[in-house]
């Protein structure tokens, strides 16, 4: 259609006017604004469910994203869940929360962290507002410490989470690696962590995964958190906690919080994003909580402010739905007692599955050691295999997962695990 | 040994200065009290309103068991996303046929401005924002944030309470080549002072001649006038003669789902090749903030907007809102001409939308307060939306009293 005959179709729709025609040299400015702009590569984990969906094959399995599955690998809304929603529909005015939030819905997320009858709660020690889940919350941090230490630098395990990456990139935080996956042992490389964190300048600012490291699984012990701690006392390190699985690691919420409850015994002044994604299946309302523990009252305040601020020019204040459905469910104790139950319902499932798939991988007679299935904790399950290996599963058995070889063992079920041990029995035989 | 924090220096933000207003109206005690701050609409009764068809919509969504809840894609809902672009270009739009617009869902208008300032901050070749004095109290932090740099152009002319079109002609036209300028697409907040379709047409021509790329916001479509399609008109017209440009749209009002924070950022380009590369761009965008937008306000807004019956239903209650604010700002001035307040208070009438840009001064404004407790920001703006027909004759009395005594 040529211009003239679009600009006369508008115009006969909704405006009878003189017809207007851009001259030339307009027209031209206009073309060229965008021609440099490139297509973006797709993200590495959400391209994994795309292809996915695009695949007719009737044996496909998904392992790739990390959100919950039940045994008939369906995606599953909690009962509480449904229970709270059917108290707000229909029932509320849907008024701008404050900037930083449900209150009610943050100090109930702050007890989660920092403990029920934690002091840093009741001397409003913490500086915490609600933020739009996991990535908001490190992304509210990141860019609040770029702001206010801007000579700082971020240290981000190797690996980690692929978005981490964008986060610190894009809030102009300059990263730094820290050691932390072992390939032989697929388990934790101590005593290279240790010497990182020895290394690093003192005041270095830390991400770290509090539990269920994602995308590995490998999480440090309760002695080897103690040490960790113990060194970044000596470094006057900076540690942030990005924990999105507590309740999902263990299967129990307070040991999930174990690392936290460790460094704030030992007196650090840590930071800590909070998700309710995958806990309280709530990925789609992007509920989640950021905190930094301060001296006092006083300072507490004066960074909740400035978090506000920031987060004022990104979005005003956070949605309004997940925190209410998240804060009728910990103020009420039944519902409260019926999530700790389905919480612990998905990590047991988990845990099955861990132990299933190792099974069939023995029974198989895999001259590999599948022990890291059952050692590694949380959603994901770091395979060892190589991104040759992934391509392979996918292309010849339909079995799609990041080509990091994390496998989501929320995607395993009975009726597809002995399917997926068999497959990557064949491509790591060789 | 207790830590030290490393953001121990940290000094208090100021408050924001329009919530700051519902916090001073609140520890107020007097029965008298009118809270004339924030822009959110009130009932007669002075009481929040979900909409009917909103409650509708939530129930629908609640007693469907089979409807997911997990991480919509990064770009949002697309059946919102659908939706919201042929609200706010038209249904019939050639943008829209030719797919050329890239749409993504984004938290109210807020997070579009900001999502659309970053965009253009990362990819187009000017980073600086001309935007309107006066305008909303965050657009300038919204775009700072982004790393545009923010000029203003002359919009608001106080000796006629209208618009400076001269001043604004000038401005622009002094602009350098290829700036974004921000435009408010109906019901200019704080002034409610808009552009008749003449001027729109002069500004459309004054503005494609420079190559100045629109950037429009638009959160106040069919609460302005009561109708969904002349709101749009501005941007329809810059959309019609073939060229770019960018509209954040929010929710907030005209559906009521302030809290929700929904709303879309739709950027008309001039290729179906450029908008798919543009919206993969976006993604990179949103990606690190937060991942992918909240399900919840989208659910409802496309369940309203796909089914004729419910859409219906909600254009009816949005013309009773606007309509309800029409009538508060005939019965004001009414009220001030019987009064016989000196001055010429036409403008209560002339002004469109949520506010009224009265004229008064700060000093007004904090007599208003201490001696009427009417709460307003100091800027002279009132919320219409908060007033009610009880009420008016306390309103007006007050104001009598400011412009004869202060």
């Amino acid at each position: 259609m040529t211009t003239a005959k679009a600009i006369r179709r508008g115009l006969a729709t909704y405006v009878t006017y003189r017809s207007y025609f851009l001259d030339s040299s307009s027209k031209r400015m206009m073309s060229t604004w965008w021609r440099r702009v490139e297509p973006a590569p797709k993200d590495p984990i959400l391209g994994v469910t795309e292809a996915f969906l695009a695949d007719r094959h009737p044996h496909k399995v998904n392992v790739g994203v990390g959100a919950y599955r039940n045994d008939d690998g369906r995606s599953v809304v909690l009962e509480c869940v449904r229970e709270a929603e059917r108290v707000i529909s229909g029932n509320t005015n849907m008024e701008y929360l404050p900037m930083g939030g449900n209150q009610t819905f943050v100090e109930e997320t702050l007890k989660l962290a920092y403990g029920d009858e934690s002091e840093y709660i009741s001397n409003n020690k913490i500086a915490a507002v609600q933020t739009l889940s996991g990535t908001g919350a490190c992304y509210l941090f990141a860019k609040f410490q770029r702001r206010f230490q801007s000579n700082s630098r971020v240290y981000i395990p190797i690996p980690t989470w692929s978005n981490h990456h964008n986060i610190w990139r894009d809030a102009q935080v300059p990263q730094r690696s820290f050691h932390y996956y072992h390939a032989e042992s697929r388990g934790l490389d101590f005593p290279s962590l240790m010497d990182d964190i020895k290394n690093a300048p003192s005041g270095s600012f830390f991400m770290l995964h509090a539990c269920a490291h994602n995308p590995t699984g490998v999480d440090p012990s309760e002695e080897q958190w103690r040490e960790i701690s113990y060194l970044f006392k000596i470094k006057n390190h900076f540690a942030f906690f990005d924990m999105a699985y507590q309740g999902f690691a263990s299967g129990n919420t307070e040991k999930d919080a174990e690392a936290i409850r460790i460094f704030l015994k030992d007196g650090h002044l840590i930071a800590c994003a909070q998700s309710y994604a995958k806990n309280m299946g709530l990925y789609g309302q992007r509920v989640g909580c950021l905190s930094i523990l301060c001296e006092n009252e006083l300072q507490a305040l004066a960074v909740k402010s400035q978090l506000q601020q920031i987060a004022g020019s990104m979005y005003g204040n956070p949605p309004l739905h997940g925190s209410l459905i998240v804060s009728i469910i910990l103020t009420n104790p039944d519902l409260k007692k019926l999530w700790l139950k389905e919480v612990k319902g998905m990590a047991d499932r988990i845990i099955d599955m861990r132990i299933a798939l190792r099974e069939n991988l023995e029974n198989l007679g895999s001259s590999i050691s599948w022990e890291h299935i059952t050692n590694q904790i949380g959603m994901f399950c770091f395979s060892g295999m190589t991104p040759e290996q992934v391509d392979q599963l996918t292309d010849r058995y339909h079995i799609y997962m990041t080509r990091n070889g994390r496998i989501s063992m929320a995607g395993v079920t009975t009726g597809n695990v002995r399917y997926i041990a068999e497959a990557i029995h064949k491509v790591t035989r060789s | 040994m207790a830590s030290v924090s490393v953001f121990a220096n940290i000094s208090q933000a100021p408050e924001d200065p329009i919530l700051g207003v519902t916090v001073a109206y609140n520890k107020d005690s007097s029965p008298h009290k009118l809270n004339l701050g924030v822009g959110a609409y009130r009932t007669e009764e002075g009481k929040p309103l979900v909409l009917d068809v909103v409650r509708r919509a939530e129930k629908l969504l609640v007693s469907d068991i089979s409807l997911k809840k997990e991480y919509l894609p990064i770009t949002g809902l697309a059946d919102f996303n659908k939706s919201s672009a042929k609200l706010i270009l038209g249904s019939d739009s050639p943008a829209i046929q030719e797919n050329r617009v890239a749409t993504v869902q984004c938290l109210s208008g807020t997070g579009s401005l900001r999502v659309g300032a970053e965009f253009l901050k990362k990819h187009y070749n000017q980073h600086t924002i001309y935007i309107p004095s006066p305008t909303w109290g965050n657009h300038p932090k919204i775009f700072m944030m982004a790393g545009l740099s923010v000029k203003t152009y002359r919009y608001y002319d106080p000796a006629t309470r209208g618009l400076d079109f001269e001043g604004l002609q000038q401005d622009l036209s002094a602009a350098t080549s290829g700036s974004i300028v921000l435009l408010h697409a109906c019901a200019h907040n704080p002034t409610g002072v808009d552009p008749t379709l003449d001027q729109w047409e002069h500004i459309r021509k004054l503005m494609r001649s420079k190559g100045l790329l629109p950037f429009f916001d638009s959160a106040y479509q069919g609460f302005a006038s009561g109708s969904l399609d002349a709101d749009a008109q501005s941007v329809r017209m810059f959309v019609a003669d073939g060229g770019e440009c960018l509209a954040a749209q929010s929710y907030a009002k005209n559906m009521g789902l302030y809290g929700e924070r929904i709303g879309a950022l739709s950027i008309v380009l001039t290729s179906a090749d450029v908008a798919r590369k543009v919206e993969s761009q976006l993604k990179l965008v949103i990606r690190p903030m937060y991942s992918s937008p909240p399900i919840h306000g989208a659910s409802i807004v496309a369940t309203i907007l796909n089914d004729r019956e419910m859409y219906h239903d909600w254009t009816v209650e949005l013309k009773a809102m606007a309509d309800r604010i029409i009538s508060m700002r005939k019965q004001l001035y009414d009220a001030m001409c019987a009064k016989g307040t000196p001055g010429d208070w036409s403008h209560i009438i002339k002004q469109i939308g949520m506010f009224t840009f009265t004229g008064l001064n700060p000093e007004q404004v904090a007599f208003m307060t201490s001696e009427y407790h009417v709460y307003m920001t100091s800027d002279g703006r009132i919320s219409m939306a908060g007033l009610s027909s009880s009420k008016v004759t306390h309103l007006s009395d007050a104001m009598h009293a400011a412009v004869t005594r202060v």
